[in-house]
């Protein structure tokens, strides 16, 4: 066990490599509950999060639909990454990290009073994720029958109510599968009830190897305050397209563009023997002016791999210095790993 | 509950040493050392021919988690690393007395401040 933003989560159950196949072959379960759940309402909601997130919520058409989006400082830089669910125009709903809560709560409550909005956190709720190719199928199985069909239908990126639940098509692995949110008193149950249904248990340790191999950044590592979205392979994340939405960290995000970014997040394999860590240097062009964001070992390639922020100009080949000897690594399209199937050879 | 052979020597940094018909020693790590690493992913093995002092950093063995040193628990040469965890590290996790040893090696001078098995069965209680 190992504490986590205040929480005592397990590592893994048993052999971290086999939770981490068991999700990419089958299916795995994750206690997610440290993750923050909060709902905003009030009839400027929408409006609210316009302000708040450098996506834009106006991609928010249809009920239920959730947007990945990260919260920046005045300075552009990453308060924290989060998914937001659109509900009704008066309810929103948004989870963010574990170990942010406490200034994620802090900053929201600063800016949501201008609009109206109120913020509950729902600590009575808990997060399960189960992901792998045969994840839904096996949720179904356990939801009342009134509900299957409901959560089945769900479209990729889209979360619901059914009954006490909420049931989403999310997930931090790079398959398919679901997230529920539901009262934490029914967790226990549905947890056992998964394991006997084949659902294997999964730690932090196969949920970091797996967001990895999806090359999905995780907070803390990969971008942080100190950082932006434009240089943390969130570009896809910033939503310029609406001149008259003036969300925080806008002016300086526009401003580093203006005077040109200095640096890009690659994906990285390691062609030598080893494994990439975090915090590593890369070295480009002879300079150490690159350093590994996460890096480890991939199960499903039995390679290593990383992401990293490096020179602007760096091209396809670079060294990592891994614990004082230089190893030869190739910048890859990400991600590495997608339903199953290795993307980068 | 660790596996912890009465018939070895252990350090306190969880190596276990075991000496051969020929005076040389084998050395690898401990049962416990292994399950607290978790799943091993790649081992760097030292060359033969390599000195070594008391203490030195000999390996390097990484598991999905963490890199960790393993150190020599006697001066001496390095007469053969292990290179068969080269394609298989999990033989550390398998068998971490037997096929999962990490190197031989000729001793410099005679092992002093080695631990018996109930002396290192004593260190892992009070690790707790």
């Amino acid at each position: 066990m190992v504490d986590f933003g205040g929480w005592d989560m397990p590592v893994n159950y048993g052999s971290q490599i086999e939770e981490h196949h068991a999700v990419r072959r089958d299916a795995g379960i994750f206690d997610v509950s440290h993750m923050c759940v909060i709902d905003a309402r009030g009839p400027r909601v929408r409006e609210f999060f316009s302000k708040l997130i450098a996506n834009d919520v106006a991609k928010l058409t249809q009920s239920g639909k959730a947007l990945y989006s990260c919260m920046l400082n005045e300075a552009g830089g990453v308060i924290d990454d989060l998914i937001v669910y659109f509900l009704t125009e008066s309810w929103f709903r948004v989870v963010v990290n574990a170990g942010t809560r406490d200034k994620d709560l802090a900053w929201m409550r600063g800016i949501a009073p201008q609009f109206g909005v109120e913020l509950t956190e729902r600590t009575d709720l808990a997060m399960l994720a189960v992901q792998g190719p045969n994840a839904r199928a096996k949720v179904a199985e356990l939801l009342p029958a009134e509900h299957r069909d409901a959560a089945l239908a769900l479209d990729v990126f889209f979360g619901r109510e059914l009954g006490p639940w909420f049931v989403a098509r999310t997930g931090y692995t790079g398959e398919d599968g679901f997230e529920i949110m539901l009262p934490t008193g029914e967790a226990a149950r549905v947890w056992r009830a998964l394991n006997e249904h084949g659902v294997k248990s999964a730690g932090l340790g196969a949920r970091d190897t797996l967001r990895l191999e999806a090359a999905m950044n995780l907070y803390g590592n990969d971008m942080d305050e100190g950082q932006n979205p434009l240089e943390s392979g969130l570009s896809w994340t910033v939503s310029f397209e609406n001149p008259a939405r003036d969300f925080i960290g806008r002016k300086a995000l526009e401003s580093l563009k203006a005077a040109g970014l200095q640096k890009k997040f690659v994906a990285l394999l390691l062609e030598d023997r080893g494994v990439l860590r975090g915090h590593q240097k890369v070295i480009v062009a002879g300079q150490p002016d690159g350093e590994i964001t996460s890096g480890t070992f991939s199960p499903t390639m039995e390679k290593s791999i990383a992401l990293a922020r490096v020179p602007r100009s760096t091209g396809a080949a670079v060294q990592v210095d891994v614990r004082g000897k230089l190893l030869n690594a190739r910048v890859v399209k990400a991600p590495f790993v997608r339903h199953g199937k290795i993307l980068v050879s | 509950m660790s596996n912890i052979p009465a018939d070895l020597k252990y350090t306190k940094s969880h190596e276990w040493v075991r000496t051969l018909a020929n005076g040389n020693v084998e050395v690898g790590i401990t049962d416990h050392a292994q399950a607290a690493l978790g799943d091993l992913v790649f081992v760097d093995v030292p060359e033969a021919g390599k000195s070594l002092g008391a203490g030195d950093s000999f390996a390097v063995v990484e598991s999905v988690k963490a890199a960790s040193d393993v150190y020599a628990p006697i001066a001496g040469t390095v007469v053969e690393g292990n290179s068969g965890l080269g394609s298989q590290p999990e033989l550390i996790n398998s068998e971490p007395y037997g096929a999962g040893w990490i190197m031989r090696l000729k001793p410099g001078g005679a092992p002093s401040g080695l631990l018996s098995a109930a002396e290192y069965q004593a260190l892992l209680d009070a690790e707790g």
